[in-house]
């Protein structure tokens, strides 16, 4: 399957990866390479075979809905660029 | 002090030959001296070694020692490590200081090891060269010309050149093992689940596993048992015991059945590369084992089922760094959607939005069933050759990478990058364990021999490989680079 620049912007939009044009031209070439790599897939004959999510099949562990973890809301915001009285700042969203 | 195996280090410790103090001092040293001409490292933790290693002659005069306490190692960056900078060789994570530690690093600390410091890597792990770190290329040891592999680079460059006798590295698509190889040490990736995945910067969570990187397999089998075993914090992590891995490393290989995959010794492996392996197979027969050859049928498209399954994964895992929470934020945005994909644009490399862009685009409507579902099919098949196999011999064996190390900057072409991997990266597809030892050289630069099992057979395969290193000296080389005169 071919890989066009509309493509490859369309993926950047939703990984939200500012790319400008230029930039998506320069990974069409590389995307469409790897792309062809994987198509190599196709010709293998998968009919009735459960796709693999875990190596070993195993399925998630439950646990009681306990609290485990004591609040370090303070110390775990101390890394975030931006913090006012314990929110996260980003640009405003509603006017 | 430095060319010593975490085993001769400990009985040096417990002789009382010198102190954990005084051989952090000398490693850190060494570190200062020499590693401007490797990079192996991001961070060099100074205060905290110093600190750690006090702590650890403490205890050891209070009779408390353990069989690794007040031994040194160094951490890949991508374990979170508590009050110090966890970057995952990006720029996105460079003013990051992790508030908590992988359950790795604890149970490293509680053992009583000291970390010297957190070791470069190709950007959020993804790379088989160490070129892809915002930190710059590490240099291999045994040529300054080469690259160390990756992505676990600095972490292996490290280890050969003496810095460290023991370091942790992560291992996806064969990011231990190669560079174990390319260096000329010893790497195991363990089995998926054996070892937590709690505060290891994800890449690709089916995949992902960490494991110890030294000189010898008696070290690593010393580390795992320190690392391995169940995690609430982890709900892959399996609920299996942990056996002592050093008992088994004795036993003898009268009747092992080695299986050679006639997939790994085809086109492409270098013909000097495969001298040195057949060399290394045949020690195992002198040493009483047998030897077949096997097929696993679906190796040539374990590359394609990765490069579908990793990038789906690492674009899901890679949306958490949103410039918001924390990591890198851009200057002045416009509004949320800017500072989203301007933060996210400034902070990655060109490797990682290859691979983000190629994951979102396999996941987008449309696309799914025939990229995602059919590669997680493949993925099926490539287990069942694994254990089909090991329904006839022990253990597999073949080379680790079909070159040794490749030249700085000879791989432009990130295709060509990606079909290097080809001997490790069904490994992890399939989730079973393997281990590279020194075996060998092409000219200066080191080749390795990977050692294959089935799923929690870690403790055979450390048997295996330490035999050959009793029968061997490869692993006792040491780089030029390594010597100096002070």
């Amino acid at each position: 399957m071919a890989l066009e620049h509309a493509d490859v912007q369309r993926a950047a939009h939703l990984a939200r990866l500012g790319l400008n044009d230029d930039e998506a031209a320069g990974y069409v070439d590389d995307l469409g390479r790897i792309l062809e790599m994987v198509d190599m897939l196709q010709a293998l004959d998968t009919g009735g075979v459960a796709p693999l999510a875990h190596p070993l099949d195993a399925t998630q562990r439950l646990r009681a809905d306990e609290v485990t973890e004591s609040d370090q809301r303070d110390e775990f915001q101390r890394c975030a660029p931006a913090v006012e009285n314990g929110l996260y700042l980003v640009p405003r969203v509603v006017e | 002090m430095h060319d010593k195996t975490l085993a001769e280090l400990a009985r040096a410790l417990d002789a009382g030959e010198f102190s954990s103090r005084e051989l952090t001092q000398h490693l850190l040293g060494r570190i200062d001296r020499l590693d401007g001409g490797l990079n192996s490292f991001i961070s060099v933790t100074f205060d905290q070694a110093l600190a750690a290693a006090d702590e650890a002659d403490t205890a050891r005069a209070k009779g408390h020692a353990g069989p690794l306490t007040g031994l040194p190692l160094a951490l890949k960056d991508i374990f979170c490590t508590r009050g110090v900078k966890t970057s995952c060789g990006s720029k996105m994570l460079d003013s990051f200081v992790s508030p908590y530690d992988a359950t790795v690093v604890e149970k490293l600390s509680a053992a009583g090891m000291v970390s010297l410091g957190k070791t470069n890597m190709d950007e959020f792990a993804m790379g088989s060269s160490n070129e892809n770190s915002f930190y710059g290329p590490v240099k291999n040891p045994w040529d300054l010309t080469a690259v160390p592999g990756g992505s676990s680079g600095g972490s292996a460059a490290a280890v050969a050149a003496g810095l460290v006798p023991a370091a942790m590295g992560t291992d996806t698509g064969g990011s231990i093992r190669q560079p174990a190889a390319f260096c000329g040490i010893t790497g195991l990736k363990p089995t998926y689940g054996r070892v937590s995945r709690y505060g290891i910067i994800a890449y690709a969570s089916s995949l992902d596993q960490a494991g110890p990187m030294a000189r010898t397999a008696e070290d690593c089998a010393l580390l795992l048992g320190a690392i391995a075993g169940h995690d609430l914090r982890d709900s892959t992590s399996v609920a299996r015991g942990v056996p002592d891995y050093s008992t088994e490393l004795a036993a003898p290989l009268n009747g092992l059945k080695i299986g050679l995959p006639s997939e790994y010794f085809g086109d492409g492996l270098d013909p000097a590369v495969e001298k040195a392996t057949r060399e290394a197979i045949a020690v195992f027969e002198s040493l009483g084992a047998s030897v077949r050859e096997v097929s696993l049928p679906h190796t040539h498209y374990a590359i394609p089922a990765y490069y579908v399954i990793a990038p789906a994964e690492a674009s899901s895992n890679l949306s958490r760094y949103d410039g918001v929470r924390f990591g890198h934020r851009c200057d002045n945005p416009a509004d949320l959607i800017d500072l989203y994909k301007r933060s996210r644009a400034e902070g990655f490399g060109d490797e990682v939005k290859r691979r983000i862009l190629i994951g979102t685009h396999t996941l987008s409507e449309g696309f799914f069933d025939a990229y995602y579902k059919k590669a997680q099919q493949v993925r099926r098949l490539i287990r069942q050759d694994f254990l089909d196999a090991f329904e006839e011999v022990d253990v597999l064996m073949g080379p680790t990478s079909p070159t040794p190390a490749f030249d700085l900057g000879a791989n432009k072409d990130p295709v060509s990058m990606y079909l290097q991997d080809i001997y490790t990266i069904a490994v992890n597809l399939a989730g079973i364990p393997g281990i590279s030892v020194p075996a060998g050289f092409v000219g200066s630069r080191p080749v390795g021999l990977q050692i294959l099992g089935s799923h929690f057979t870690e403790a055979r395969l450390l048997n295996v490989a330490h035999q050959f290193q009793q029968a061997t000296d490869w692993h006792r080389r040491r780089p030029a680079f390594a010597e100096e005169n002070v």
